[in-house]
């Protein structure tokens, strides 16, 4: 169930040892709350993708804490036992590009990960339906990946990373391959549902258009963060 | 939860099918492989059972009269026949020739057997059609296989013989068909030399003064005589009488008439272990390859299969999806893809292996091993794939 958001604190990650070590990540905070969608920009090489690995659980800091809702997931050098798990029940992940399973029609796609996570598979549809039609893809339920026109492949994907309720979402330029309209549609979908479902929404961009959109905005660079107010532009 | 291999197949089955039924095409071939080996083993056995024979009895030293060459006088069965234990004794000969019929030949082996009823040694165990020989010249029963019609004339060497009966699966160990006439003509038959060759021989003989001597009158005629009529056979075939054990009677005879006795089991082990052994292993070889490059192809088509999901299975691993979750659907399909292929292969062998010509003889046995053969390949095949998938990175998934 979605909670109290994200916490990072002094995170940092070195890739390598001795004279080639490389430190991508320098004591980064950052904090999201519930409900809250915040922008994470940088330039490329700046860390952004290995921030997202650590937030995502994929990859293992080298040290600092994370706290995801209530739970400590790492802290400086311990980490919780089973990341598989832990991916798959508090974070959502949307990608740049949907990556839907191609051989699953759109409601199973949805309905995999409550599936994994043991729920039956009425249940797990029934989850994957409320989440489409209120996304406005419930016509589509039924429909093949290949089917669907870009911008409905990504709400699709949206339903995905919320259908197990995840305390955090970790949204990759979730609008590079859409237009401005589209692209501004999908921040609008992902505030609604920050909102709707209390889950901390990070989305890593360098779309232009969508940046005005978000309250706050993390600045990367050479492994830190920096935090500026953004515009909020309002969308109704 | 959903079965991701079988959505997956389902999703692309033109793809799976096509795979699938090239490599059935293949299994096919393995199996019927198989099928030419069990089919010559059965020819051998045939040939046996079809003897009516519970003893051989051949020229010493030999191991006739399939295996090698053998010659006994046609008059040894009667020495035979007066032993203990015997019920019944008959001579037999085997040659292998082209017997002609109108304008074609076929590849026969030619039975000389005694003209006689059911259950003489040597005959046809039964006949689809016509009857048994009963005159001592010129009639033949054939097998169906020749393709020899009841009333047609067939020639052998410079005689001609009607085909008055026919007989089904009596084939020689190599797969000919059998052509039975009677025992004297095929004794003639067997070594009948041509006229010139005859004519050169009396004359050698009527040269000769050892043989041809003034004094003497009728000793040149006797030789010649003698020269132009085959005394030999190649078997004599012995059946046992009932409460006497053949292993006892062969024995009694080797040791009386100093001649070379097999019983059944013996020339099985002749005919499977010595005559088709090289057959056999080269067969087996065939058997080795043909699973090797099988697992090779499987191995490939999964591999590629998988190569081409990685980002799926990123993307799967990344929102939590198990490892055994994902190598079960590498594994399923693999199995899948075997399952089909085994399906395709049975269907075909069992369509062409009539066309075959020689008999291929298809056992489920067999098959039931082929499919768990078959099996086994795809899981040993999956493992590369499977290899390949647990090592994908779910950051794959992401960006960098």
């Amino acid at each position: 169930m979605a909670g109290k958001g994200i916490r990072i604190e002094r995170l940092r990650k070195r890739y390598g040892a001795g004279d080639t070590a490389v430190d991508a990540l320098k004591d980064v905070n950052m904090q999201v709350a519930a409900g809250e969608v915040v922008g994470l920009i940088g330039p490329s090489g700046s860390g952004k993708s290995t921030l997202l690995k650590c937030l995502g659980a994929v990859i293992e800091p080298s040290a600092g804490r994370m706290v995801l809702g209530d739970e400590v997931i790492y802290d400086d050098g311990w980490k919780i036992g089973d990341l598989r798990t832990l991916r798959r029940d508090k974070i959502g992940f949307i990608f740049q590009a949907p990556y839907l399973i191609p051989f699953l029609d759109v409601v199973d796609n949805v309905a995999l990960l409550p599936m994994l996570a043991g729920r039956s598979n009425t249940e797990s549809r029934h989850l994957a339906l409320e989440l489409l039609e209120a996304l406005g893809v419930a016509h589509r339920a039924r429909g093949m990946p290949s089917q669907l026109s870009g911008g409905e492949q990504q709400r699709v994907s949206i339903a995905r990373a919320l259908v197990n309720r995840p305390p955090v979402i970790l949204a990759d330029e979730p609008t590079a391959p859409l237009d401005g309209e589209r692209a501004l549609g999908v921040i609008r979908i992902l505030n609604h549902m920050a909102r709707q479902y209390q889950t901390a929404i990070i989305v890593v961009t360098h779309d232009e258009k969508i940046i005005p959109t978000f309250k706050r905005i993390y600045h990367i660079r050479d492994g830190r963060t920096e935090e500026e107010v953004g515009q909020g532009v309002a969308f109704e | 939860m959903i079965n991701l291999a079988g959505r997956d197949i389902l999703h692309a089955w033109g793809k799976f099918v096509f795979t699938g039924v090239g490599l059935g095409l293949l299994i096919g071939v393995t199996l019927t492989m198989a099928g030419v080996y069990r089919g010559m083993v059965d020819d051998a056995r045939v040939l046996l059972d079809n003897s009516a024979a519970d003893l051989w009895v051949v020229q010493k030293d030999t191991l006739g009269p399939y295996a090698e060459p053998s010659s006994l006088y046609d008059d040894v069965y009667r020495g035979i026949l007066g032993m203990p234990g015997v019920a019944r004794a008959a001579n037999v000969t085997y040659f292998t020739m082209q017997v002609r019929q109108g304008t074609r030949d076929v590849r026969t082996m030619v039975v000389g057997v005694v003209p006689g009823g059911p259950g003489e040694p040597g005959q046809p165990g039964y006949l689809v059609a016509g009857r048994r020989i009963a005159r001592s010249h010129y009639e033949a029963v054939a097998d169906v296989v020749t393709g020899f019609r009841l009333g047609e004339r067939i020639q052998i060497r410079r005689d001609y013989y009607t085909v008055i009966g026919l007989t089904r699966r009596m084939v020689s160990s190599n797969g000919d068909p059998m052509v039975f006439i009677p025992l004297k003509d095929a004794q003639e038959a067997q070594f009948l030399k041509d006229n010139d060759a005859i004519l050169q021989q009396r004359r050698r003989t009527l040269a000769n003064p050892a043989l041809n001597r003034p004094g003497v009158p009728g000793l040149a005629e006797a030789v010649i005589a003698s020269q132009a009529k085959n005394p030999y056979v190649n078997a004599v075939l012995v059946q046992v009488k009932p409460g006497h054990l053949p292993q006892e009677v062969a024995e009694r005879i080797s040791r009386w008439k100093r001649l070379q006795v097999y019983t059944r089991a013996q020339m099985d082990a002749i005919l499977v272990g010595k005559l088709i052994a090289t057959s056999a292993r080269q067969i087996g070889m065939f058997l080795v390859i043909l699973a090797i490059v099988s697992a090779a192809i499987v191995a490939f088509i999964i591999y590629t299969l998988t190569l081409g999901k990685i980002r799926e299975i990123a993307v799967l691993k990344l929102i939590g999806t198990k490892n055994r979750t994902i190598a079960g659907m590498i594994l399923q399909q693999a199995l899948g893809l075997g399952a089909i292929g085994f399906a395709v292969g049975k269907v075909a062998a069992t369509f062409w292996a009539p066309v075959f010509p020689k008999y291929v003889l298809l056992e489920p046995g067999d098959a039931v091993l082929g499919f768990f053969a078959v099996m086994a390949i795809c899981v040993l095949a999956s493992l590369v794939a499977i290899r390949a998938a647990l090592q994908v990175d779910p950051a794959e998934a992401i960006g960098g």
